[in-house]
């Protein structure tokens, strides 16, 4: 685990990071009034006490990266620049919402401008959709990140597991926060996973990892801020792992009474806000005017966009059919943003020889050949078992050398490494 | 402009001559990646190895380690990474080595590919290709067709060619198109069955039926390989004055209607070949279809000559017992057609 550098931010960057994660808690606030009213058509789930998380690790990220957020990551989409109107349009499926009512909560992306990709219900499904993202990007030259989130709960899932190896296979760039938010549904983390630090989990597939405390946003953005830069700078996948807590139930029907007391009350005093609130103010980035400045703003500002959300209609029911295809002009335009020269990836430029090379060992013939031996080269054959002591994230995330010597070596190295234990 | 001067095509056949099966889908490919720099191909070993049929032999060779990609076996993180390329712009083609394992990747299919444009517009111009089908004793888990799992899943369109240039086109036609298309090869025909193809670019339209034989007593539906247990079936018939119209669905959806209404109007009787098994199979959908569109004009039961609703077995005996094949496609016709 990589300690967090110590970066400084602006004055302007300390009061955004403030005014998302208060913009992020208001916009759902407000949507509790809304379910209250019955306004809002589905379930309602919250991400009180893990606003950092959200507005800390998107801010982080350029207007070209690509994100796509989970059920708890309303701030990342504000961060984004998504009106709150959408996001409250969307729950209460509004035919001016941006599925015009055809899914609901933050299920909405947008490909063109702010890069953002839906999620499904289905949990780590995004890992590798946004892995995709990062290997493509990459292809036609942009130099973006790619970031998903997950949950403990989501950790366990295969799709998890078959996304991380093949991003870090393909030294995607891509960062994966890891929301541990200790509880998913009524199930604690405990008993999903054995492991204190889930951080752990890149340790198998060689990815380097941070812990932060997911209720500090200066630590989260940070953090953050560095994975995605070493992400982009071709470092391969970054998990960060926030260590937070579920200040709600599942959902706004779960009162989530398997929740120990105490713990809550823990995590209560810890409140992401209120602890910024009183670093700002200490540091005196903050005072009462600027404060009741923000307070006014946002309350102007959700007024507008709640009254134009519930003004919008209901999709008309005969909208349930078409567009499940992409046919003429209700098609979305596919176009891809070539940042490399295209001879780069065609022939004759992109012919290769088509063997791997195996350090150690001489090359076989390609897949023409009829009998594709490998034959043994001039170096020694080293084999040397990977060290399984949990300590080769940082080792495996570093580029292999290229030359044959300097594999020999990281191969002789390996073993006395093992010799040693 | 795809591939066909030959002199620097690294021995990828041009058109214009007769080719197995698999060679049209390997032309296809390389076609499209020449054609499209936006086109890529990934799966488990297609690269080095080109295959484990060998339908990419050469593409690693002449396109490179970034539109070739060899994938670790992952086939949800196969279709889930195409998926996110499609968002910025890229074509990808993704190889299942068996197409029995795509339903590893079925939640990525059904629930990220599928409903995304309907969703969000957001289209995944993406094609799943992979060899499928049995009688090559493949087994259980080698030899499934398991088609009609995504025929029941808007969003989708699911081709099944059973000759060279339909193959060929069909695949031109699934990469070019802005929808998830999965593309299912019959192993049976790779290197069995061989045809022309032209020299020039040409695709073949999807949703679209063919007749390969006309007849006016009844009409056959079929597919892939069974397409071929019909056409030997309907010679049988013929001998004994019996003219089976027989048709290729070539895609399975969108089904095309009105072809096969149009037939069986014509002929008044429909018999419906498929290898998949039975209940569920996409006879079961053309009945509906018939009763809700051609009742009238039916003068006898819809019949259908399908495989067991079992696994497919493994044993060469269990497995002939278990398929269709021209004798008992023969044999059904014979008795439709005196109605």
């Amino acid at each position: 685990m990589k300690k967090s550098m110590p970066r400084e931010l602006t004055r302007q960057q300390y009061l955004d990071l403030y005014y998302y994660m208060r913009l992020n808690r208001a916009v759902e606030e407000t949507m509790v009034k809304l379910f209250r009213q019955n306004k809002i058509v589905g379930g309602l789930y919250s991400s009180l006490g893990q606003e950092a998380i959200s507005v800390g690790t998107c801010y982080a990220l350029e207007k070209k990266d690509w994100i796509a957020p989970m059920i708890r990551n309303i701030g990342a989409l504000l961060v984004k620049g998504v009106p709150p109107r959408d996001i409250f349009m969307q729950h209460m499926a509004k035919y001016d919402s941006p599925t015009k009512g055809r899914d609901g909560t933050s299920h909405f992306g947008d490909l063109d401008n702010l890069h953002i990709v839906s999620p499904i219900s289905m949990l780590g499904d995004l890992i590798p959709v946004m892995a995709g993202v990062a290997i493509g990007g990459r292809y036609l030259g942009q130099k973006i990140v790619a970031m998903t989130w997950i949950g403990d709960g989501g950790s366990s899932t295969g799709v998890f597991h078959e996304g991380l190896n093949f991003a870090a296979a393909q030294k995607a760039a891509f960062v994966l926060i890891l929301e541990n938010n200790l509880w998913a549904y009524s199930t604690p983390v405990g008993r999903q996973v054995p492991l204190e630090n889930l951080a752990d989990r890149a340790t198998g597939y060689g990815m380097d990892s941070y812990i932060v405390d997911g209720n500090n946003v200066v630590a989260v953005y940070k953090t953050a801020r560095e994975a995605v830069e070493r992400a982009r700078a071709g470092e391969g996948p970054i998990l960060i792992e926030a260590k937070t807590f579920r200040r709600l139930g599942h959902a706004q029907h779960d009162p989530a009474e398997y929740v120990p007391k105490e713990m809550r009350a823990y995590w209560e005093a810890r409140d992401p806000i209120a602890l910024y609130e009183k670093f700002l103010t200490g540091e005196k980035l903050l005072d009462a005017p600027v404060k009741k400045e923000i307070d006014e703003r946002l309350e102007t500002l959700l007024e507008a966009e709640r009254e134009f959300a519930e003004n919008s209609p209901m999709p008309p029911p005969e909208f349930a059919e078409g567009g499940v295809y992409c046919t003429g002009d209700d098609c979305h335009k596919i176009q891809a943003r070539w940042e490399r020269p295209i001879a780069e990836v065609t022939p004759p430029k992109s012919s290769v020889k088509a063997v791997w090379t195996v350090p150690g060992f001489g090359s076989g013939k390609g897949s023409g050949g009829v009998d594709a031996a490998i034959h043994f080269g001039d170096a020694p054959a080293v084999m040397d078992k990977p060290a399984n002591n949990g300590r080769s994230a940082k080792a495996a995330a570093k580029p292999a050398a290229k030359t044959a010597p300097k594999k020999a070596k990281a191969a002789a190295a390996g073993a006395s490494r093992k010799a040693r234990r | 402009m795809a591939g066909g001067n030959g002199a620097a095509t690294n021995g990828f056949a041009s058109g214009g001559r007769q080719v197995t099966f698999l060679e049209a889908i390997r032309q296809a490919m390389f076609e499209e990646m020449e054609r499209d720099p936006t086109v890529l191909l990934m799966g488990e070993d297609v690269g080095v190895y080109g295959g484990a049929f060998k339908t990419s032999e050469g593409l690693l060779e002449r396109f490179g380690w970034e539109r070739v990609i060899d994938t670790p076996i992952s086939e949800s993180a196969i279709i889930g990474a195409a998926c996110g390329m499609s968002y910025v712009g890229l074509r990808p083609i993704c190889e299942m080595q068996f197409i029995d394992f795509i339903v590893c990747a079925f939640n990525q299919i059904t629930n990220f590919l599928a409903k995304g444009h309907y969703l969000w517009n957001a289209p995944a111009p993406i094609v799943i290709r992979g060899p499928s089908g049995g009688g090559v004793h493949g087994g259980p888990f080698h030899s499934a067709n398991p088609e009609m799992y995504f025929v029941h899943t808007p969003g989708l369109k699911v081709i099944y060619p059973s000759t060279p240039y339909d193959a060929k086109g069909l695949l031109k036609a699934a990469v070019r198109d802005n929808n998830p298309v999965l593309f299912f090869e019959h192993k049976f025909l790779y290197r069995r069955i061989k045809g022309e193809v032209p020299a020039e670019d040409y695709t073949v339209p999807i949703g679209k039926s063919v007749v390969r034989r006309e007849g006016r007593h009844l009409t056959i539906l079929s597919y892939a390989a069974m397409m071929h247990a019909s056409l030997e079936a309907a010679d049988a018939l013929a001998k004994e004055g019996i003219e089976a119209e027989v048709i290729d669905l070539r895609t399975l959806l969108p089904l095309d209607e009105e072809s096969i209404l149009s037939s069986v109007k014509k002929t008044n009787k429909c018999l419906v070949v498929h290898e998949d098994t039975k209940t569920g199979g996409i006879a079961g959908e053309i009945a509906a279809l018939l009763c809700e569109k051609a009742f009238s004009d039916l003068d006898g039961p819809l019949v259908r000559v399908t495989a067991l609703d079992t696994p497919v077995p493994y044993a060469p005996t269990l497995e002939e017992y278990f398929l269709p094949n021209a004798k008992k496609v023969f044999a059904a016709a014979k008795e439709l057609a005196r109605y």
